[in-house]
């Protein structure tokens, strides 16, 4: 296996053997292992001396079932913390199937401006790098862009790259992976990462497997019985099993949930539950698909060999598609957070976050900022039609926008600011679900959900059941649990998702287990494992406090100690204490 | 007494002939009725009603409902 060093600066690049303190790492425990190796805390994000590395999970290229993501890592230029951005991509498989566990990318062009593509190929015995000028694909939407790249390289490539988003270096833009219609889609969205690909002068990674020898695995009949574990799992749960939750509802199944336990950001944060709700949920993309359509349409994988499949498309009425994939985040940022409950609408902003290369979370929570600080009302789905445009061009406003939530209310004067160590939050109101509140402080990512998904058992009665409204200290300990944990499936290079069939069946944890072990030669316990995951955490910490983080960074907004959220009417009223006790040991 | 109820997912399948599925709809029920017996009214089985929501926060199967209570009952669902 080795390592894939492409230097932008030379336009040259080296493959290593795997050092062998990263033999036993992929996904996010590889690129935070490698960024805090070799990343100067101090550096600045868009400087030579940042490096953005690309690493597919353990187990992603082989046989186990919904593992094909990918982790882009980097020093984040929205948080200035260090950074991991995860996506279902077929372009995760494809380069480990090359023998690659990590793609680093580091040095700069000495001439701004003028943007490279890598192509990556099998030469019969190694993985081969070729460069050339992307002039043709800059300024570009993604989506005309994508079918000339396919035209160029062929239709089974696979690609990795950033939109004019990235290439203006805005905080906001992420990393893009064609989905498996080779379309813009599919993106590693959070923390600007896109701009630091476009700092080094990257537009694209074009990765052609054909002919590549696959992944090694070293222990066949014990990987064997542990795909077959996982597979059994998902193939069970009612959240995870064909024309399951997922399958049926796709994410966005989540808008009523939240609704309901009063618990969705409605206006930037002003209130917990958005009368619009019902009509931009996932049932009623489903039912608007069943009319538009006359059929009923199950959701799709975003990646290959995913049983889970939970990717939506939304169609109009004349059976045309309107943009792929509406999920809970994107579909809450432009929806509730916004006060739009137009599903078209919100369609058609999400479609122009693909086309500029921009991070809907993000984007989206900017635009609820924008609103909340008078620059366009709430619910003006055109006034935010117009902002994105705006975004696209690079116009000053766009600038600004560009700059992510945080900047926008710095800008604006606003201390409405729902954002932590400069992150956007997500679709999950803290001050009405405690422990998801713990972890946007807590996490090295600054705001992020997904790093300690308390959301399963605080709403969704998985893994457990906590009382979402308790503001008790062992919500310190419930989200310390699902970070330490979460970092061991970021690193699998499983999706997030097996996570609601394994945390209510032990045997499909087992089978991730397995799994690992078989393809490593390893044989750790569970606990080991998520022990090892604690560990990782630790130099991501590390990381930050050298970057200048301090406990001071690991804290709500100030405005959610005082502003009472409807309809639960609270407050964050968690003492200090229990912030700084999630890393205390 | 009344409650309002509102079926999610799939188990809009439940819904009473007379509503539109999606729809809120009231439901008469005796004095001391808990969650149970909306299920058992309604013909969900219990294994299916995943999360139930009473005026906003989620209560077991034995919660004793009130007057003008507003439900809201989930099947297991899942996101990020």
């Amino acid at each position: 296996m080795w390592l894939l060093r492409i230097n932008m600066t030379e336009r040259s690049y080296k493959l290593e053997e795997v050092p062998e303190q990263y033999k036993g790492l992929g996904g996010r425990g590889l690129t935070s292992s490698i960024i805090c190796d070799e990343v100067d805390p101090q550096a600045h994000a868009l400087g030579p001396n940042n490096k953005l590395v690309f690493a597919p999970g353990i187990v992603t290229g082989t046989a186990a079932p919904t593992s094909a993501r990918v982790s882009v890592g980097g020093k984040s230029p929205l948080t200035g913390g260090i950074k991991e951005a995860n996506s279902g991509a077929g372009w995760a498989p494809a380069v480990a199937k090359m023998g690659i566990k990590g793609i680093v990318v580091e040095g700069q062009p000495a001439e701004t401006d003028k943007y490279w593509m890598v192509h990556l190929t099998w030469d019969g015995a190694q993985p081969k790098v070729e460069f050339l000028p992307a002039d043709a694909y800059v300024g570009r939407d993604l989506y005309e862009v994508f079918p000339e790249v396919y035209a160029q390289f062929g239709a089974k490539v696979q690609v990795a790259g950033i939109g004019v988003a990235g290439e203006f270096k805005y905080p906001n833009s992420g990393v893009v992976f064609n989905d498996m219609k080779n379309q813009p889609t599919r993106y590693s969205g959070r923390g600007g990462l896109g701009a630091v690909m476009g700092s080094k002068g990257l537009k694209f990674i074009v990765v052609d497997a054909a002919g590549a020898p696959g992944v090694e695995v070293a222990n066949p009949e014990l990987f064997k019985e542990g795909a077959k574990k996982m597979r059994e799992a998902l193939m069970e749960h009612a959240i995870t099993k064909p024309q399951g939750g997922l399958n049926t509802y796709g994410t966005a199944i989540l808008i009523n949930i939240l609704n309901e336990a009063g618990g969705l950001p409605t206006n930037n944060f002003r209130e917990g539950r958005f009368a619009g709700a019902a009509k931009i949920a996932g049932e009623a993309i489903f039912e608007t698909n069943k009319k538009h359509l006359g059929k009923e349409l199950y959701n799709h994988a975003c990646s290959p060999g995913c049983i889970i499949q939970c990717s939506n498309t939304l169609y109009d009425k004349d059976g045309k598609e309107l943009v792929s994939c509406i999920e809970y985040e994107s579909d809450w940022a432009f929806g509730a957070n916004c006060g739009i409950d137009d599903l078209e609408g919100i369609a058609e902003l999400i479609k122009l976050c693909n086309a500029y290369g921009l991070d809907t979370i993000e984007t989206g929570v900017t635009v609820g900022v924008a609103m909340d600080s008078g620059v366009i009302p709430f619910g003006d789905l055109e006034g935010a039609i117009k902002l994105l445009h705006k975004m696209g061009k690079g116009t000053a406003q766009g600038r600004i926008l560009g700059g992510g939530a945080a900047m926008v209310a710095k800008l604006y004067g606003n201390p409405r600011s729902p954002t932590v160590k400069g992150q956007a939050m997500p679709a999950y109101e803290p001050r009405a679900v405690k422990g998801i509140g713990v972890t946007y402080a807590t996490t090295t990512m600054g705001a992020d959900h997904t790093a300690g998904y308390t959301i399963a058992p605080e709403i969704l009665s998985v893994g457990g059941a906590s009382n979402p409204l308790a503001s008790e200290e062992g919500k310190a300990a419930l989200s310390r649990a699902f970070q330490d944990t979460t970092m061991l499936i970021d690193s699998s290079g499983h999706c997030l998702f097996i996570a609601f069939a394994i945390l209510d069946i032990p045997t499909g944890f087992q089978g991730m287990i397995d799994e690992i072990n078989a393809v490593l030669g390893t044989n750790m316990t569970g606990d080991e494992a998520v022990a090892m995951g604690g560990q990782l955490l630790k130099r991501e910490r590390a990381f930050n406090a050298a970057a200048g983080f301090t406990n001071a960074d690991d804290r709500l907004p100030e405005f959610m100690k005082y502003e009472a959220l409807p309809p639960h009417n609270v407050v964050n009223d968690l003492p200090d204490a229990v912030f700084d006790a999630v890393h205390a040991k | 007494m009344q409650v309002i109820v509102k079926l999610f997912a799939m188990l809009r399948r439940f819904t009473p002939a007379n509503v539109t599925p999606g729809e809120p709809f009231t439901l008469m029920l005796p004095e001391g009725a808990t969650l149970a017996d909306v299920l058992a009214q309604l013909g969900i089985p219990e294994d299916e009603a995943k999360v139930m929501f009473v005026n906003g926060r989620a209560h077991a199967l034995d919660y004793a409902l009130q007057d003008a209570d507003d439900t809201g009952i989930f099947p297991p669902v899942g996101g990020g």
